[in-house]
Formats: structure tokens, C-alpha cells, sequence
């Protein structure tokens, strides 16, 4: 069924080898490294989003406790 | 008739594209691996070889795919950014700009694979004729419309920005397609059309198709992705995003 009789036949690829493997390569390498980066991108943004959240309520409590004891104090 | 259209804009907003399109993205992994595995087989264990071009030809195993693929993503992203346009959704321009990245790279692997192929065939990485320089102009529009987008702070005017220049780019794909008819070139003709059988053996179109539906699901894989996070990030002063990443703690009194 496999059209080639050795692997270092497959590997040569008829002395066409360093263009049929650089472009195997280089298509390998991309197509693998953009859903990494689009991985990692993702988890920094999450965890950035997250951040900003607890900052937020954490402010809008700091607030609140600000008005009470104003109000205790008036 | 009313009815459907109200559920497709449902749909269409954000808050309700977000789990669906995260529910998807594994299985259009899993059918990009398949498709992948079974085409590179095809083409670089079984196919023959070719009678003129010798082992070197395999590389259009990858290269017409990646061509095809970058064709074809700047049209479903000029239809969605159309769709931005016509409509003002806001999932239309957040699709768009999560296809770009993906288009140009297809447009860069097709370059690329097209310049090895060319040194062993033509004797030349590289000729200015029809067929690879509008190939070129495609890779520009992708990055044109990346880097329009990213200089414009507000994102919903980035995207009708980006929507413009999308679609006067448009013009470029049939340019690309026909290109090898409409001027003399020294790229081949299509090896495969919609009109006449294919020019080439049968397990040579397999692992070609094979390929290009690989390509096709990792495209849509990682356009999703990329969308999901696009989501998040534009959405992120809405409640379904602080709902989303906070759990039911979600700020509110």
C-alpha cells in the first residue's frame, strides 16, 4: 500500500527533501504555535478579567464601609 | 418566517454564541486531527509520483489547501463583516477579526509552500506573475485589515473600519482564482475545478481534499477560539462576562 521501499527513501523524498520538509515543517510549526499562543493569550485575559472583577467589588466595598462609618460618625 | 429570523439573531449575540462555540471547538479538533492524519498519509505515504514534477509535487498536499483556505476565509470574512454592516451585530465584527490572523497565515503557508515548490520546478523562489502576486496583495489585505482594526481604539468603528477595506478586498479573490486563465502565467492551472474532472489521479485528489478539510477544521477550531476570547474581552463590562468569570459571585449587591 505505502508507496516507498525505505524510510531513507521517504526522507529524500527524490532529492526533493529540503523543499517537501521545509514546507512540512513550517506549516507544522505555525498551525501547532497559533493555538498555543491563542491558549496562553486566553488564560492571560481571563486572569486579567478576574483581577479587575475582585478590584472592582472590592472597591464598591471599601465604599460602602466608607459611607457607614461617615454615617456612624455624623 | 418571522419567527426563524428572531432565533438566528438570538444566536447571533455573544452571551448565547459563546458556550455554543466552546462546546464545538473540540470536535472540529478531533475532525481536524482525522481529516489531517488520513490526507498527509494519502499524500506523503500512498500517492504515486508525479510523471514530470518527480517526489517534489507533494508538496501541493499542502500548499493548494492552504491557497484554497485563504481564498476562502477573506470571503467568510468579508460576509460577516458585511453582515457587521448591514445589521450592527456586534458577533459579525468580532467573527471578522478573529478570522484575519487565520487567513493570513493560510495566505503565508501558501506563499511559502508555493516559493519551495518553485525553486525545484521553475528554478525560481519567487516570480513576479498574476497568479503569485495577487496571492501576495491577499496576505497584505489580511494584514491591512489587522493592523487597521488594532489602530482603532473603539472596537465597534475598528469593525466597520476593517468591514470597508474586507470588502473592497473582496475584488482580489476572483483575481486570485481566475488568474491562471485571464493572463498568461507560469503557475499551473487549477488541478481541480468545479467544471471538468480532475486532472490528476484519484488518491492524489483524496489527499488533497483530505487536507483541505483539515484545514478547514482547524480553521474554524481556531477562529472560534480566537472569537471566544475577542468575546470576552469586548464584553467585559457586560454581566454575562463578570457572571461567567466570577461564578455567582458576581459583584452585584
Amino acid at each position: 500500500m505505502l508507496y516507498w521501499n525505505s524510510f531513507s527513501e521517504f526522507l529524500a523524498m527524490g532529492n526533493h527533501g529540503v523543499y517537501v520538509w521545509g514546507s512540512v515543517g513550517v506549516t507544522a510549526v505555525l498551525l501547532a504555535l497559533e493555538p498555543i499562543l491563542l491558549i496562553q493569550g486566553r488564560k492571560s485575559l481571563m486572569a486579567r478579567l478576574k483581577r479587575q472583577f475582585r478590584a472592582e467589588k472590592s472597591d464598591r466595598n471599601a465604599d460602602r464601609s466608607n459611607q457607614n462609618t461617615r454615617r456612624s460618625t455624623d | 418566517m418571522n419567527n426563524r429570523l428572531i432565533n438566528w439573531f438570538k444566536y447571533a449575540s455573544p452571551q448565547s454564541f459563546y458556550p455554543i462555540a466552546g462546546k464545538m471547538i473540540p470536535w472540529f479538533w478531533a475532525l481536524a486531527a482525522v481529516f489531517g492524519a488520513a490526507g498527509l498519509y494519502i499524500g506523503f505515504g500512498v500517492a504515486p509520483t508525479d510523471a514530470q514534477q518527480g517526489e517534489g509535487y507533494r508538496i501541493i498536499f499542502l500548499h493548494v489547501p492552504a491557497s484554497w483556505m485563504s481564498m476562502f476565509i477573506y470571503l467568510v470574512m468579508a460576509f460577516w463583516a458585511a453582515l457587521g454592516l448591514a445589521y450592527n451585530t456586534r458577533l459579525s465584527g468580532m467573527m471578522a477579526s478573529a478570522l484575519a490572523p487565520t487567513g493570513a497565515l493560510f495566505a503565508f503557508l501558501s506563499l511559502w509552500t508555493g516559493a519551495l515548490w518553485g525553486k525545484p520546478m521553475w528554478g525560481a523562489w519567487w516570480v513576479w506573475d498574476a497568479r503569485l502576486t495577487s496571492e501576495l496583495i491577499l496576505l497584505f489585505l489580511y494584514i491591512g485589515f489587522i493592523a487597521l482594526q488594532s489602530a482603532i481604539d473603539d472596537p465597534r468603528r475598528a469593525d466597520k473600519a476593517g468591514a470597508i477595506l474586507a470588502l473592497v478586498g473582496v475584488v482580489n479573490v476572483p483575481i486570485i482564482y481566475f488568474s491562471v486563465k485571464w493572463w498568461n502565467t507560469l503557475h499551473q492551472g487549477s488541478s481541480v475545478s468545479l467544471t471538468k474532472s480532475p486532472s490528476m489521479a484519484m488518491t492524489m485528489l483524496w489527499g488533497m481534499l483530505l487536507c483541505a478539510l483539515a484545514f478547514w477544521m482547524y480553521s474554524i477550531a481556531v477562529a472560534l477560539m480566537r472569537g471566544r476570547s475577542i468575546m470576552l474581552e469586548r464584553e467585559r463590562h457586560t454581566e454575562w462576562v463578570r457572571t461567567l468569570l466570577t461564578g455567582n459571585d458576581s459583584g452585584k449587591e
